[in-house]
C-alpha cells in the first residue's frame, strides 16, 4: 500500500457523514478537512467543539456514539500553538473521525465535553495537566499524573525532557 | 523531597460519614492506586481514584528517541501485554510510512497476541480471585502462565520485555522446535481453563461475591469511555478484532463472548471464554501459518540479515544509517487501536518529517475503565469495591505510562 497524498479539498470530502453532518449544521465552523492514510480529520472552530461533538453523537444515521481518546500536539514555536485532538468512533458503524481544534498559546482555554461524554474527564484533566490547557465547564480540573504542585507542563515543547533542574 | 503534597483531599459531606484511604500499597489494588472512600458505616458513599504514582513520562521520552527505539519503551507501559503495545505501536508506524507486512510476520503477530491475552488474562484471574479470597486459583494460573513466558522466552530472549515486533516485521525468525511448543501448550490448555472454571465458575461463595456486584448499565459504560471486557460484560456487541480487523485478524474466526447483567460475574466469564476463544485462534494461527520471510521489503526501514551485512556494500551501509540516522516518515498523524486484553489500546503518532515521533500518544484502555469505578460502587459495601476493581482489570503500569 504506497501512500498516496493528503485530501485536503472540502468539495471532495463533503460526502464524508461526518463533514456533511457539520455543513447541514453551520459550515462556518468548519475550519479544514483532511483525508490522509484512510483517516478523516475535521479542524473546528473553538466555540462550537462542544455543540460538534453532540451533534456526531446524536447523528441518528450515522452516530459517533463512542469517544475514543482527547489529547493534544504543541506545534511550539508555530502560532496558534496548540491542537486538542478528539478522537471519535461509531460502534454501529466501524467508523473513526478525528477532530481537531487550534488553540493560541496565550489564552488556551476550550470548552469542556464532559456534558457530552463523562468519560472525557479524565482525558481532559491529563491534557490539563501535561499541556496546561483549561477545559471550561469540567467538574474536576486538577492535575491527574503529575503531583499537584509540579512547576510546568511536561508534554510542552519548550519543556526539556530531563525536566528542570 | 518536594512533592509531598497529599492530593486529592476528599472532605466528608455529611458529620456521619468518614473518609477512607485505600492503597496506594494496598494488595487489592493491582499496583500503586489509590482509592478514597468516603464511607457511611460499611457502605460506600463516593469514591475518588487517585493516580499517577507510576508516571515515568513515557509519552516524553519517546520524542526524544528514533522511531524504531520507541518500540522498547512500549512494552514498559502495560507490563502484563507487551507484545499487544509492541504491535500498536509498530503497527501505527507501518500505517504512516505505508508498508506492506509479509503474511508470515502477521500471523506470528496474531498468534503471539493471543498468547499475550492468555498470559494477561491469567495473571487477572489469579489475583482477581486472591483479592476476593479463593486462593488456590493463583497457583493454578501462574502455572500455565510459567509456560506461556517461557514460550516468549524461547521466541525473544525476553520472559516479559519482549520487543519482538519490530517496525516492518518481526526481530527474528521463530526458533527450531517453537511451533511444536506452542501446539503442546494449546493442547494442554483446555483441559485447564476447565479447573479454573470447576473452582469458580459454578462456586456458590464465588456467585454470591460476584453475581450481581458492581453492575454498569451499558448507556454508563459508552458515555464513559469503558472498553474491551467490561463494555461487552455490559451487552455491547464490539471487538476490534472483529469489527475493524488489524495484522490480519480478519482470517480467523472466534466468538466475541457477551454478558448482560454488566457485574462482576459477566466480566468474570467473558474472559474465562475468552481464554478459550484465544486458543483456538492459536490454534488456527499454526495449521495455517504462512511460509515466506518475515520482514517487509523496506531496506531503509528494516534492518538487513547478518549474513547480508557481511556480504553486501549496501546492506551494511543502510544499517549503519538506520542505527545512527534512525530513518525518516513522512509528516502525518496515525491512530491505530488494537484490542487489548483490557480494551481499546490506541497509539496517536503524529510524525513531523523526521526520524523522530514529533507526539506519542497511548490511548489506555485502563484509563478509561477506571472512571467506570465511581458507577460501579457508588451505594455499595467496600468488600463489593475490591470486587470491582478486580473486574475492571486495570494496571497502573498502563494508566499512568
Amino acid at each position: 500500500m504506497a501512500l498516496t497524498s493528503p485530501i485536503t479539498d472540502l468539495e471532495q470530502l463533503k460526502s464524508h457523514p461526518a463533514v456533511e453532518r457539520f455543513l447541514q449544521w453551520h459550515a462556518p465552523a468548519v475550519k479544514a478537512v483532511k483525508f490522509d492514510r484512510d483517516e478523516m480529520s475535521i479542524t473546528l472552530d473553538r466555540a462550537h467543539i462542544r455543540e460538534g461533538c453532540a451533534l456526531l453523537r446524536d447523528n441518528q444515521e450515522f452516530p459517533f456514539n463512542y469517544l475514543s481518546d482527547v489529547t493534544c500536539v504543541d506545534w511550539y514555536p508555530a502560532e496558534p500553538r496548540f491542537e486538542v485532538i478528539y478522537h471519535l468512533l461509531s460502534i454501529p458503524k466501524k467508523e473513526r473521525v478525528r477532530l481537531k481544534v487550534r488553540l493560541d498559546g496565550s489564552s488556551p482555554v476550550i470548552e469542556s465535553i464532559t456534558s457530552v461524554w463523562a468519560g472525557a474527564n479524565y482525558f481532559e484533566r491529563e491534557v490539563f495537566d501535561m499541556f496546561g490547557i483549561r477545559f471550561t465547564g469540567h467538574p474536576y480540573l486538577r492535575r491527574l499524573l503529575m503531583p499537584e504542585d509540579w512547576n510546568g507542563n511536561p508534554l510542552r515543547k519548550d519543556y526539556p525532557v530531563e525536566g528542570y533542574r | 523531597m518536594a512533592h509531598l503534597n497529599p492530593t486529592p483531599v476528599l472532605e466528608p459531606l455529611q458529620d456521619r460519614t468518614m473518609i477512607l484511604n485505600m492503597g496506594p500499597q494496598h494488595p487489592s489494588t493491582h499496583g500503586v492506586l489509590r482509592v478514597l472512600l468516603e464511607i457511611d458505616g460499611e457502605n460506600v458513599v463516593r469514591i475518588m481514584p487517585d493516580i499517577g504514582f507510576l508516571h515515568t513520562g513515557i509519552e516524553k521520552t519517546c520524542e526524544a528517541k528514533f522511531y524504531q527505539q520507541v518500540v522498547t519503551l512500549t512494552d514498559r507501559i502495560d507490563y502484563l501485554c507487551p507484545l499487544t503495545n509492541n504491535l500498536c505501536y509498530v503497527l501505527a508506524v507501518e500505517k504512516l510510512l505505508g508498508l506492506e507486512i509479509p503474511p508470515k510476520a502477521q500471523w506470528m503477530r496474531v498468534l503471539l497476541n493471543e498468547l499475550t491475552r492468555i498470559n494477561s488474562h491469567l495473571v487477572w484471574l489469579g489475583t482477581h480471585a486472591l483479592d476476593i479470597g479463593a486462593m488456590t486459583v493463583f497457583l493454578y494460573c501462574f502455572r500455565e502462565r510459567e509456560d506461556i513466558l517461557r514460550i516468549f522466552e524461547m521466541v525473544s530472549g525476553q520472559r516479559m520485555m519482549t520487543s519482538y515486533f519490530r517496525i516492518g516485521g518481526l526481530a527474528l525468525e521463530p526458533p527450531i522446535g517453537f511451533f511444536d511448543r506452542v501446539r503442546d501448550f494449546a493442547g494442554r490448555f483446555p483441559s485447564r481453563v476447565d479447573e479454573y472454571e470447576n473452582l469458580l465458575t459454578g462456586n456458590p461463595i464465588w456467585g454470591m461475591r460476584t453475581k450481581g456486584v458492581a453492575r454498569i448499565t451499558s448507556e454508563d459504560a459508552l458515555a464513559l469511555g469503558a472498553s474491551g471486557p467490561t463494555l461487552r460484560g455490559s451487552g455491547v456487541d464490539f471487538d476490534l478484532r472483529r469489527d475493524m480487523p488489524y495484522s490480519g485478524y480478519e482470517n480467523f474466526k472466534f466468538q466475541v463472548p457477551l454478558g448482560s447483567e454488566g457485574d462482576v460475574f459477566d466480566r468474570y466469564i467473558i474472559r474465562v471464554r475468552e481464554l478459550r476463544e484465544s486458543i483456538g485462534i492459536v490454534r488456527q494461527a499454526l495449521d495455517g501459518m504462512p511460509e515466506g520471510p518475515i520482514k517487509a521489503a523496506a531496506p531503509k526501514v528494516v534492518l538487513p540479515d547478518r549474513e547480508k551485512m557481511k556480504t553486501e556494500m549496501e546492506a551494511l551501509i543502510y544499517h549503519f544509517k538506520i542505527i545512527t540516522e534512525g530513518f525518516a516518515v513522512s509528516a502525518g498523524e496515525v491512530y491505530q487501536a488494537v484490542e487489548s486484553p483490557r480494551g481499546e489500546m490506541g497509539y496517536y503518532v503524529v510524525s513531523d518529517g523526521t526520524a523522530k515521533p514529533y507526539r506519542v500518544h497511548m490511548r489506555a484502555a485502563c484509563l478509561a475503565n477506571l472512571q467506570t469505578l465511581p458507577t460501579m460502587c457508588e451505594g455499595r459495601l467496600i468488600a463489593d469495591v475490591v470486587a470491582a476493581i478486580g473486574s475492571i482489570d486495570i494496571v497502573l503500569g498502563e494508566i499512568d505510562r
